[in-house]
């Protein structure tokens, strides 16, 4: 699996997801988002960060770096397409999902553990997980509380495009167990081909049981094991 | 080198006469200005004045402390920089060196808290990559007044914030630190900054300008009129308008240029394009490069008209002074320039050259290449007069710490009530609200997130990590500052068995009111001389830190607070103990005796408002035997979990190891049988003291391995369900409560307090 990490000016778990996707025997590159061309890649990652300082809007600036025209004709071809964090604001500013990421309803910057469901476990990201089973996994983020008009919402929803919600431990959505305030607690969702996942908590932080959970181990040998060879 | 004179150099255009008046607003004394005029041999200029004022700070010069620190040991086999870099650097094993140091940024806090903290956090950053090494983890060590106060809860949210924002832009992670509200901070906060950086042995980089002719370049941002005179800002004591006055002397922060300019440093040492490379910090260009000529035994030249600013019509002396941040001082090789443009072109940065390294020991300014300053670089440097002073202890402190505490420790009343009213308490109550802002888990290395004794990050590639923390009690301090500075490292090192880190050096930053009065002088000497003897017996070594003095608003001093950021090594990363109890079931195993004070603690604080009495002894063989007897213990992997005894006392501390981070309580059946009034058994902060968990077939080798370190040892209880609630019996009382209530005193304190609807905010 040839993975390109895109790194933005100020990204900085670029480094994180390079690991994590090594870690599953990903061969990944970091790509400067000024250069172009991911043809030859298997899947593309978004790392978390704070792309030109989050000037304007998390995200806003980046999506208009060259690197991100390639970004939307590799999602076209079926690819995965991972966002995490400042990578999922980026992917609601660039089209590739619907909805925005505002302030956390706190006002504050949120970090910590929070407990996620997984609502699909048939999507190229999630496969190695079961329907229903609950994660620990960290979020650190001051922009993460999801919302999209209506009709979006109630299209993600119809279509089961929601693949994780914040939970508490019992693996049920509630107002505490929602760090930022997101609509119907959703934590990451997919694009309409489902090869395209946004999501605010940080699985690459999950992949160790000395850093705290493993559980986010499977959402990248899911991504590994979607991949034909090529 | 011999001394270089000055040349003769005419007065620049537009700049003001030099007048005793304006000597004195640059914070030089008679004697010192006499001593600048026979460095120069004639008269300053505006700008070399200007110049003078800066490096001779306290601040940047030292003055007042730099004798008193020659007596902190500073030596050891594994220490591969000591200070005057930088940063310090250790060897950490495998090949790979830990550049750490600490910093404050007290005054700008006080005066922006926001901005403040911010650019402190951005400046340690900056110490650590300009030695090659990468940043991997931050502390933050504050101290505010009492919470009930409005403009208090408005500089702690605001130091929070910035402290956040900086590091979770830049992406480094923090892992840990601590604070304490007294009254003793009311007007001056204290916001120390810590910083941690890995790299190779041969990535090391030092801050020297040598090679007559190489270039000199500014990299990173643009120098603005921010931050003008921030050292001699920061060398003052506050008054009641220093709000005001003093906003333009507090720099912005920028962390997203600092990640740009962090990777473009590191890209730059790894290219060999550069020599040397500096932070252009506390007094901007000119400590930077005249320290780098220092360093480097030469001199510089450079030329005003080619730096890179932010705005037309700057002086020789703003752009000399300019505290602008995310800036860098860097010497090229020579012919390389473009590679350096190059890589700095990559990041969005700029570079110009500005200047070149000469051999005449001078450092001299030029505009339009006409010299507008010329003054002998190792003097300016080097020859900042130093003072020791006469210290004589303060009579009120004397009277605080001989009162009789008799009654206070008799005192009838309710224990359980006084334990919850303690764990409700900001000093004591968990600080789950400022960490919850940080990004503890980027860069996926943190091991052990706040919250525990020690935040650890482990070296990706290796078996080991490295453990931090932050320390001082500046209550003790100022009750008896050789015992006090004594504890502030006896804690320290705790803290860091407590991980099962063994503890390896240390950076202090020493935070103290006006040392020109001799009762402050007295506390800096005599903590200095405590942390000394605490330093040799531990064997950490002092690798570099920060002075800040004259913190003091409107004639009222600071505790004197000396920070100690201690790190240690970890072997074997699968050995990592943590604080909180795991089992039910298992025994709980208290090292360590108590000496019997109540001075200085928290029990008082929170019940009396009362800052007295006889700060508890320390003992440093006996806390050095326990260090080795914990590290003994973990390494033969006897223990489920370690936590120091420290503010609060015993009661607190079992407490804390019960409740974890709240997820999973567990409940306590402990009796300690003391011959003591039970308020000082419960709440009495003696040192020396770990309380450990170990499953029960284990408890017979914890007593035993105590025994032949001679730490005093007793099994006092058993780790049980949450349900059995927390009860501690000693000689004539009891604690006895809920664990539900346990857990709603300590966590939801902070947040009650800060997220609480308020009227005005200052």
């Amino acid at each position: 699996m040839k993975v390109a990490v895109i790194t933005f000016p100020g990204s900085n778990c670029d480094y994180d997801l390079f690991k994590a996707a090594q870690q599953v025997g990903g061969d990944a590159q970091f790509i400067w988002h000024r250069e172009r061309g991911l043809e030859s890649y298997d899947a593309v990652l978004l790392p978390g960060g704070f792309s030109y300082g989050d000037y304007l809007r998390a995200g806003a600036i980046a999506r208009m770096s060259p690197i991100m025209e390639d970004v939307i004709e590799f999602a076209k071809t079926g690819r995965p397409v991972l966002g995490i964090c400042n990578g999922f604001q980026i992917l609601c500013e660039s089209g590739l999902l619907p909805g925005a990421l505002m302030h956390n309803i706190s006002l504050k910057f949120e970090s910590k553990d929070v407990m996620l469901r997984v609502d699909r476990s048939d999507t190229m990201f999630t496969k190695d997980y079961t329907t229903g089973q609950v994660l620990r996994i960290p979020i650190a983020h001051g922009e993460g509380n999801y919302g999209a008009d209506d009709e979006t919402l109630k299209a993600l929803e119809d279509q089961g495009r929601v693949v994780f919600r914040y939970v508490d431990r019992d693996g049920e959505p509630s107002d505490e167990a929602n760090p930022n305030g997101s609509w119907n607690n959703i934590a990451g969702i997919t694009n309409e081909t489902g090869n395209v996942l946004g999501m605010m908590p940080h699985p690459e932080r999950a992949m160790e049981k000395l850093l705290g959970s493993t559980d986010g181990l499977a959402l990248f040998t899911s991504m590994a094991g979607s991949i034909q060879p090529s | 080198m011999t001394n270089p004179t000055a040349m003769q150099v005419p007065p620049r255009e537009g700049d003001p006469e030099i007048t005793p008046e304006i000597v004195a607003d640059h914070g030089l004394t008679p004697e010192e200005y006499e001593k600048v005029l026979k460095i120069m041999g004639r008269d300053p200029t505006f700008t070399e004045l200007g110049v003078f004022s800066a490096m001779w700070s306290e601040h940047c010069g030292y003055k007042n402390s730099k004798r008193l620190l020659r007596l902190l040991p500073t030596q050891a086999p594994w220490v591969i920089q000591g200070p005057g870099e930088n940063a310090g650097v250790i060897d950490v094993g495998d090949g790979y060196a830990l550049a750490f140091k600490i910093e404050s940024h007290n005054h700008p806090s006080a005066v922006e808290p926001y901005q403040g903290a911010a650019t402190g956090v951005g400046g340690i950053l900056r110490d650590i990559f300009t030695m090659g090494a990468r940043p991997v983890a931050v502390l933050d060590s504050l101290r505010f007044g009492d919470l009930d106060s409005g403009r208090v809860r408005y500089l702690f949210a605001g130091v929070v914030n910035g402290v956040g924002d900086y590091g979770n832009c830049v992406g480094i992670p923090n892992v840990g630190g601590e604070v304490q509200f007294d009254r003793g901070y009311e007007g001056n906060p204290i916001v120390n900054a810590m910083c941690l950086g890995l790299m190779r042995h041969e990535e090391l980089i030092t801050a020297a300008a040598t090679g007559n002719g190489a270039p000199l370049m500014a990299v990173g941002a643009r120098t603005g009129r921010d931050g003008i005179h921030g050292a001699t800002f920061a060398s003052e004591e506050l008054s009641e308008d220093s709000d005001e006055s003093s906003r333009p002397q507090v720099q912005v922060g920028d962390p997203f240029t600092e990640k740009l300019l962090l990777e473009a440093s590191l890209e730059l040492i790894a290219s060999g394009a550069i020599s040397g490379i500096q932070d252009m910090g506390a007094a901007g260009i000119t400590s930077s490069a005249s320290e780098m000529a220092g360093r480097g035994g030469s001199g510089v030249e450079l030329e005003m008209t080619d730096v890179p600013v932010r705005e037309e019509g700057m002086t020789p002396y703003e752009i000399l002074l300019s505290e602008s941040q995310e800036r860098m001082l860097v010497v090229a090789h020579p012919g390389r320039e473009d590679e350096v443009r190059e890589i700095l072109e990559k990041w969005e940065l700029e570079a110009a050259v500005i200047g070149q390294v000469t051999d005449d020991g001078k450092f001299r300014i030029l505009e339009n290449g006409n010299v507008v300053g010329d003054i002998p670089a190792l003097p300016l440097t080097d020859g900042c007069p130093t003072y020791e002073r006469e210290g004589i202890e303060s009579e009120q402190v004397v009277a605080l710490r001989e009162m009789d505490l008799t009654e206070h420790m008799t005192a009838e009343g309710d224990l359980t009530k006084d334990f919850l009213s303690l764990l409700r308490s900001p000093n004591v109550a968990s600080k789950r609200w400022i960490y919850e802002q940080y990004d503890t888990t980027v860069r996926t290395g943190t091991a052990v997130r706040p919250g525990g004794d020690s935040g650890v990050i482990r070296i990706r590639g290796t078996s080991r990590a490295i453990a931090a923390t932050t320390d001082c009690n500046g209550r003790l301090v100022y009750l008896e500052p050789r015992t006090g500075a004594m504890a502030a490292v006896a804690e320290a090192a705790r803290n860091l068995v407590c991980v099962g880190a063994l503890p390896t050096a240390i950076t202090n930053n020493l935070n103290f009111g006006n040392p020109l009065k001799t009762h402050i002088y007295y506390q800096l000497r005599e903590a200095v001389l405590g942390m000394r003897e605490a330093c040799s017996a531990f064997e950490t070594p002092v690798t570099g830190g920060n002075v800040s003095l004259f913190n003091e608003t409107d004639g009222k001093a600071i505790y004197p607070t000396p920070v100690i950021g201690m790190v240690g090594v970890i072997d074997d990363i699968s050995k990592i103990i943590r604080h909180a109890f795991n089992s039910a079931g298992d025994d709980i195993v208290l090292l360590g005796t108590n000496s019997g004070e109540l001075g200085g603690s928290e029990y008082l604080y929170v019940t009396y408002k009362l800052v007295a009495g006889h700060p508890p002894s320390v003992d440093l063989e006996a806390e050095r035997l326990l260090q080795q007897a914990v590290l003994k213990m973990n390494h033969e992997e006897v223990l489920n979990s370690a936590h120091d005894c420290s503010e609060g006392g015993l009661a607190a501390a079992i407490a804390e190891c019960a409740l974890g981070n709240g997820e999973t309580p567990l409940g306590v059946s402990a009796e300690v049988d003391e011959d003591l009034a039970p308020i000082v058994s419960l709440f009495g902060e003696s040192h020396g003291r770990i309380i450990v968990s170990t499953s029960p077939e284990n408890t017979e080798r914890v007593l035993a391995i105590a025994a032949l370190y001679d730490v005093p040892a007793k099994r006092i209880g058993t780790v049980t369900e949450m349900a059995s609630g927390f009860s501690i019996k000693v000689r004539s009382g009891s604690v006895q409560a809920r664990m539900t209530d346990v857990a709603e005193a300590y966590f939801d304190s902070i947040p009650n307090i800060m997220d609480a609807p308020t009227g005005s905010e200052a």
